[in-house]
């Protein structure tokens, strides 16, 4: 008996300080929801590729700024991670919605995922391949006896396919792995390193350049623009289930207002950069204050002004990705894929609906226009 | 039992001697560090094609006083920025806590896989290969799963959030050296003792915490310990991994990723791992002075 009561009090300390870690965290792990989770409202998820930041301002915006919510739903955005599969996500039914790149989700399509392109937000690639303007790289063609970074997992493949098109064997050069930071190429161990318009590009030039003590400057950097190449593939995009798609009407029409609002949110971005970037910070993120705004900016150069309306897949796009993702083969000789993908994996049935009703509402969703700021980075990002 | 005795007199020299080893070891490092940043060649020490000691540059190696400085830095976040070191301090006590949960978790579940085992032979032939094989899992891959299978679970007005997800995967490392530790440790006394206990006609539950329990004391505790900094580390690991906020894990990432441009805020993070793996270490260091009583012959892990 003495033991059983020792035993039932150890329990419930355990219990105890279990509640009381679980009530400390709470405040901490919270994902980001609509205040007001009236009843009316349904009940939305949206899964990132990554951590919050202005890569997703159009999200964010939208949840801020209550366009989700005019449209009657409750969206929650759940942050990517280093092994989160935005994909698998989906599939897995704990997400309604997810952000991904085209060409990793053209692999999961093919392995059996089954899930459709309904809006393709970036229409065009923020991959680039940047060097120091004295390693004498101005175009893919002098990568040849280069070291050259890529961070692989599916972002080597505008790179590959624009050293194929311009002659360049993966033989000729000697290909790098490059890590989240941009130490390697600053150190000079990269001579062309794979970055990203909104981030890394940015990341070198708040790094100040030892031989001036200032800033590097763009004039330090030579950029490989795989847009200007001919080897872009398409870039976020929002990705449904396409088995709810067919099956669940419900789902069909929360598509379309999601769709709706996101774009909205995105024009929000686009008119008002600088208010895009405190939203995404107050989400949470960590990136510095200038970095942010770059990185809305640089985000919304990828969508504005936009070809046939935001979030319309255009096919000449899709079918360049498609082809890329088939005939580039990497290092190892295999491809995205062997095959062309089902017609599920692409709709634009969803987004046209989205946008012949903003066009009713005045909403801008070509952008003719769209004349990005100037943002002015500081040391470190801050 | 003289060991007391014989030690009264001059414990409080010993302990200052301990404190001032503690710190010239610190202030070893940080000259070590500083001498090599100083002298060292700015490329690092390469033979052949191989870097076998780090670049001096400020971007690979800042000085030690730039990393503490910036601690006391905004975090340069711009909505409320707060200094770093507030940031890494808010990090750290939530990672703390949620290694503890998993921590306790992990000591539970090991407490009760040893005392199976060591009941039933049958037992711990066929739940010891498996508890080794656990641990040859990658932490990357049960992680997501972990946290997909957590969201899927809804009772009441319970539902599983993802901190608990992390807690779980810091418990499946905290929980290895325990039950292999205790499962020694309730072996260990001499069966002469067994015998005795046999022989007065005492039950296995009375055995297990007169006799076992007390034994297993000076392997219980070095599994333990080990189990802190599994369960800190799974933790920090875990979070990285799914992407957990408001911890460690994730700040050492979103930092690392300003590392070209702000080279000594990377290290703060990983003060603040250092810090909570202190704490935990403390934490188990207390627990043995409360368990003194039971300390006899203890063994390393």
């Amino acid at each position: 008996m003495k033991h059983s009561t020792r035993l039932i009090t150890g329990v419930g300390a355990l219990a105890v300080t279990a509640l009381a870690l679980a009530g400390c965290s709470s405040g901490g792990s919270s994902t980001d929801s609509t205040d007001s989770a009236s009843g009316d409202l349904t009940p939305v998820t949206l899964q990132l590729q990554w951590f919050s930041q202005a890569q997703f301002a159009g999200y964010y915006a939208a949840v801020d700024q209550g366009f989700y919510e005019k449209e009657g739903l409750d969206v929650t955005i759940l942050e990517g991670a280093a092994d989160i599969v935005p994909i698998d996500v989906l599939t897995g039914g704990d997400a309604d919605f997810a952000i991904s790149w085209v060409p990793k989700v053209l692999g999961s399509i093919e392995q059996g995922a089954a899930v459709t392109d309904i809006a393709q937000i970036f229409e065009r690639s923020g991959t680039t391949q940047i060097s120091m303007k004295d390693a004498g790289i101005t175009s893919t063609a002098d990568l040849k006896g280069k070291t050259v970074g890529s961070w692989g997992y599916g972002n080597e493949w505008e790179l590959f396919a624009g050293m194929g098109k311009a002659g360049v064997n993966l033989s000729d050069i000697s290909l790098v792995s490059q890590a989240f930071d941009m130490n390697g190429f600053l150190a000079g161990d990269i001579q062309a390193a794979q970055a990203m318009t909104y981030n890394e590009y940015a990341q070198v030039l708040e790094t100040i350049n030892p031989a001036t003590g200032e800033l590097y400057t763009p004039d330090d950097l030579n950029v490989i623009d795989w847009n200007d190449e001919g080897t872009a593939m398409l870039q976020d995009a929002i990705w449904a289930d396409s088995d709810r798609l067919a099956s669940d009407s419900a789902y069909a029409d929360t598509a379309v207002k999601f769709i709706k609002a996101s774009i909205e949110g995105w024009a929000y971005a686009r008119d008002n950069p600088e208010e895009a970037a405190k939203i995404v910070t107050a989400s949470g993120s960590q990136l510095g204050e200038s970095h942010q705004l770059w990185m809305t900016n640089e985000v919304n150069k990828l969508i504005w002004p936009s070809t046939s309306g935001v979030g319309t897949i255009n096919q000449d796009q899709w079918d360049q990705t498609v082809k890329i993702a088939m005939d580039t083969p990497n290092e190892t000789g295999s491809t995205v894929i062997t095959s062309e993908p089902p017609a599920t994996a692409f709709s634009n049935e969803y987004v046209e609906k989205a946008l012949a009703e903003l066009k009713d509402e005045g909403v801008d969703v070509m952008g003719t226009d769209y004349k990005p700021i100037t943002v002015t980075l500081k040391e470190g990002g801050n | 039992m003289s060991r007391g005795s014989e030690k009264g007199a001059p414990r409080g020299n010993q302990t200052l001697r301990r404190i001032a080893f503690g710190a010239a070891g610190i202030v070893l490092l940080v000259v070590l560090w500083e001498l090599y940043k100083a002298l060292g060649p700015a490329s690092g020490v390469v033979v052949g094609d191989l870097t076998i000691l780090p670049r001096t540059t400020d971007l690979a190696m800042p000085h030690v006083w730039d990393m503490v400085g910036r601690l006391f830095e905004n975090s340069g976040g711009g909505r409320n920025a707060a200094p770093v070191w507030v940031d890494v301090l808010q990090a750290s006590v939530f990672t703390l806590g949620v290694a503890a949960v998993g921590w306790v978790v992990g000591v539970v579940v090991g407490m009760l896989l040893a005392v199976l085992m060591q009941r039933f032979r049958t037992a711990e032939s066929a739940v010891l290969p498996w508890i080794i094989l656990s641990q040859t899992v990658p932490l990357i891959a049960i992680a997501p799963l972990v946290r997909r299978w957590g969201s899927q679970l809804e009772f009441g007005d319970f539902t599983w959030e993802n901190w608990m997800s992390v807690a779980v995967i810091a418990s499946y490392l905290a929980f290895f050296p325990v039950s292999i530790g205790a499962l020694r440790g309730l072996n260990s006394p001499d069966t002469i003792h067994v015998e005795l206990f046999r022989s007065y006609g005492v039950g296995w539950w009375r055995t297990l915490f007169t006799l076992r329990l007390p034994a297993s004391v000076p392997y219980l505790l070095p599994a333990l310990r080990l189990a802190a900094a599994n369960a800190v580390i799974g933790t920090v690991v875990a979070e990285v991994s799914i992407g957990l906020r408001g911890g460690l894990g994730r700040m050492i990432i979103e930092f690392a990723q300003q590392a070209s441009g702000d080279p000594a805020k990377t290290w703060a993070p990983i003060f603040g791992a250092i810090a909570v793996g202190l704490v935990a270490a403390g934490f188990i260091a207390l627990l043995g002075v409360l368990l003194r009583r039971y300390r006899r012959g203890e063994v390393p892990a």
